[in-house]
């Protein structure tokens, strides 16, 4: 037989719903060495998550159904194993870290507990798992691990508690680690940490990683090998500079054409437009209170302070920053949805803080807004149609109802949906789609500037190509400016022509796309673009002309 | 047809408009038969047909016919266990919407005042409105949604501060729409669905309640008739004539696991992304 730690035969599974079935995974192929990293890549609905649920056990039967193949680990046969052996297997041989690490961690008891009670389960005695637990906060890289072992989940930050998660699953020293897109909802520098953490945790016990990501960046960087799966197969898989570099099937091409950054900058005219958007001096302040009578201490938390851009007619500024930047504060500030503190918004030289509703509403037509998740921008008890014409009943004067119908289907098809989908409601519709039509929406009263709040982040790398490119070919049809806020560089980069880097309400630095990211002034932005050198890497391989 | 689909919401449907017919048309096609007594009929068992078909479910302890009665009692328990959850329930959400979307101190004061009904024993205080008040069928009316309308305004004020926060509310006001139009288009739309699964549970909860208002002389006189006070009336014969309480128990519940199974059914049917459960499988 062969020697390998596991490996997945043929694996066939198949998911049972609306009486209809699924091929969730058909016939995949995949083996793990000792020591070894790797990397299962793809996008949602590639099936990439279920054969790694697979070997865990954890896919719920029904409605799934595991139809041929076999799983092995170190010589077991874990498809045919009896429960009580699989549990010692699971835990202590083949741990797993999760994406959401805020729902894994039991709110209600101190991490300490959660790490030493895996421990205890295995057989450990109290004392030892808890001397032992400090230590592996210690070795995660969780600072003063003495104190913080008696705190709860919510204490910690994103990235910590994702390293916690990963102490929890290498205490029992565990011979396969098992991660579920563990970096996807952390910041990039939270995320090179966290990467880090796991390579040097292999090289110290030298087992082996399955990583499962969207993301070829993450995947450059830590995993030896790769296998790139699309709905339900295994396309390609090998060494991961050979998979990345000389890809030989047709989806891995067109997954990294997709790959955001890697096309030279927009080129950016000397003589800048009209300017439309002003913000200056823009500062919102959140007091902070103190005890049951909510008494001012005095001291306040800057989301925004002092923040002041422009943005020219036919332009697009990216606002790039991590979680707690300010970034959401100053979009919801544009929009009216927050007042903010000091400092004003014009639009054409004219004030949008301004008390007088119908001025306003004349104004604020102007500013359409795009945001992050399709899902939950879109009413789900709204069909398309009424979702496109409701900026038309809020704004009356600008389009006779008689007209709506044909206006919408106008709107789907320019963003490329086809008419007949008015009829339909949104959870008929893919992620990609959605935005669409969100996209669609923010068209209708035909504004001059469409603020993007993160609207490509939630979608996958092919489908973030494609949206960007509706977006620029909306651009030139209408004139729109574009106010892009994202936390992912590679698609600011491609996109914006000038790009702001905010951090803690500041803005750090600011100037043309190019400069900003070829010669970072601030610290920060250097650190920002210094977190991913792996797919800089892959970047200049595969340059392509600046189109 | 979608309904016919489901069982269960068919058969649901059929008995409740059974029984509305009963409601609507009872009183004037048997309007002695259920006051009429018979006292050599007392307390005669069910399935006994020398009697005449009236008496079919058997007799009361006045040798009432029980069938009659059941047909009779429809129209008040009906009409008040009706009017009193959709009072309540028009009350409460009104409220809770207030509440939920204006918050402040205005949602502050609704909010303490729902928690006073809530902590305030029902019963109590329906004892006490309808002493001081006179004990007419309005008046229960009124007591029962009071004493109810707390359970609505919470559900409603949690359900609103949710979708409140939810992304496309947020899409709505960046557009310029107005509150009435955030909250009637956006909001309740979404918050309906729990209210009015609540408001069939509610149903049968206040049928009872209704009847024990009425065990306590307090709610609907005599001769007047409800189910509830039909299952109280029989109380005491129960070791000897199980079938004075038994048919209009029955008939609450018949009715209440009809109302839910309807709800649930609307509740469905009325969600677009659920909708499809009830369309059959179609092929794609």
């Amino acid at each position: 037989m062969t020697d390998h730690l596991l490996e997945v035969r043929d694996l066939s599974i198949c998911f049972h719903s609306r009486g209809r079935t699924v091929k969730a995974v058909n016939g995949v192929n995949w083996h793990l060495d000792r020591g070894e990293t790797l990397a299962i890549l793809g996008e949602s609905g590639s099936g990439k998550s279920v054969s790694a649920s697979a070997v865990m056990g954890i896919i719920d039967m029904p409605p799934g159904e595991i139809v041929s193949g076999s799983i092995t680990f170190d010589g077991q046969d874990l498809l045919n194993l009896p429960p009580h052996k699989r549990q010692k297997i699971n835990g202590r041989r083949i741990a797993m870290i999760f994406q959401d690490t805020l729902a894994a961690l039991n709110p209600v008891y101190s991490i300490g507990r959660q790490i030493s009670e895996s421990m205890a389960v295995h057989g450990k005695s109290p004392s030892e798992a808890r001397a032992r637990a400090i230590e592996l906060l210690e070795r995660v890289g969780i600072a003063e691990p003495e104190r913080r072992f008696h705190d709860y989940p919510h204490q910690f930050s994103g990235g910590q508690r994702q390293r916690v998660m990963i102490a929890a699953a290498i205490a029992m020293e565990p011979d396969v680690l098992i991660a579920d897109e563990p970096t996807s909802a952390l910041d990039v520098t939270v995320q090179a940490g966290i990467l880090k953490l796991l390579k040097k945790l292999q090289a110290e016990t030298g087992m082996s990683i399955l990583i499962i990501t969207h993301d070829l960046g993450v995947a450059a960087e830590v995993a030896d090998r790769v296998v790139v799966m699309n709905q339900g197969e295994v396309v390609e898989q090998g060494g991961v500079s050979d998979v990345l570099n000389r890809p030989q099937h047709s989806y891995t091409k067109r997954l990294l054409a997709a790959v955001p950054g890697r096309h030279g900058y927009t080129r950016t005219e000397t003589e800048r437009g009209e300017i439309l958007l002003e913000v200056e001096n823009l500062s919102k302040h959140y007091g902070i209170t103190k005890g049951f009578m909510k008494v001012a201490t005095g001291r306040a938390i800057r989301a925004l302070d002092e923040v002041s851009l422009t943005l020219a007619k036919g332009e697009v500024l990216g606002i790039v920053g991590e979680s707690g930047s300010g970034k959401s504060t100053l979009v919801n500030t544009l929009l009216g949805l927050t007042s903010p503190t000091s400092g004003d918004v014009r639009f054409r030289g004219q004030s949008m803080l301004s008390e007088n509703q119908r001025e306003m509403r004349a104004l604020r037509r102007q500013v359409q807004v795009v945001f992050q998740d399709p899902t939950a921008s879109l009413n789900p008890r709204m069909s398309v149609a009424r979702i496109i014409s409701e900026p038309w009943a809020i704004h009356r004067d600008v389009l006779p109802r008689s007209q709506w119908r044909d206006r919408v289907a106008e709107l789907l098809e320019q963003v490329g949906l086809p008419a007949a989908c008015a009829t339909r409601y949104p959870h008929q519709f893919s992620g990609g789609q959605r935005q669409r039509i969100a996209i669609a929406r923010a068209l209708a009263l035909q504004p001059e500037v469409i603020i993007c709040d993160e609207a490509v982040s939630a979608l996958d790398v092919s489908i973030q190509a494609q949206v960007i490119e509706l977006l620029k070919d909306l651009k030139r049809q209408h004139g729109l400016s574009y106010l892009f806020v994202a936390h992912d560089l590679p698609v600011v980069r491609d996109f914006a022509d000038r790009t702001i880097v905010m951090q803690n309400g500041k803005i750090v630095e600011s100037g043309r796309t190019e400069d900003v990211f070829e010669r970072p002034q601030h610290i920060y932005t250097q650190n920002l673009l210094a977190s991913r050198p792996e797919e800089e890497k892959l970047r200049s391989e595969v340059m392509e002309p600046a189109r | 047809m979608m309904l016919w689909r489901d069982k269960f919401a068919f058969s649901s449907a059929l008995f409740l408009i059974i029984v509305t017919f009963a409601a609507l048309f009872g009183p004037s096609v048997l309007p002695d038969s259920a006051l009429n007594m018979n006292l050599m009929a007392r307390n005669a068992p069910p399935f006994e047909l020398e009697r005449g078909w009236m008496y079919v479910l058997g007799s009361d302890n006045l040798g009432r016919s029980l069938l009659a009665r059941l047909v009779i009692g429809a129209r008040y328990t009906l009409m008040i266990a009706a009017s009193a959850v959709l009072l309540a329930l028009v009350a409460g959400t009104i409220l809770g919407l207030i509440s939920g979307y204006a918050g402040g101190r205005l949602g502050n004061v609704i909010l303490r005042a729902a928690d006073i009904v809530m902590s305030f024993p029902s019963l109590l205080l329906a004892l006490i409105v309808l002493f001081v008040l006179s004990p007419q069928v309005s008046n229960v009316v009124l007591v029962l949604a009071l004493s109810r309308m707390p359970i609505y305004l919470r559900t409603c004020r949690a359900e609103v501060l949710e979708i409140r926060e939810r992304q496309f509310v947020n899409a709505a006001r960046a557009l310029g729409a107005t509150h009435s139009r955030m909250v009637f288009l956006h909001i309740l739309p979404n918050a309906l669905p729990t209210l009015m699964t609540l408001a069939t549970l509610e149903f049968a909860a206040v049928m009872l309640a209704e009847s024990s208002l009425s065990f306590l002389g307090l709610g609907v006189q005599a001769p007047a008739v409800t189910w509830g006070l039909m299952v109280a009336d029989g109380r005491g014969y129960l070791a000897s004539a199980w079938w004075v309480s038994f048919w209009p128990g029955l008939a609450i519940s018949l009715t209440a696991i009809s109302a839910n199974l309807m709800a649930n059914w609307l509740r469905t049917a009325m969600d677009p992304a659920q909708r499809w459960r009830l369309e059959g499988d179609r092929k794609s």
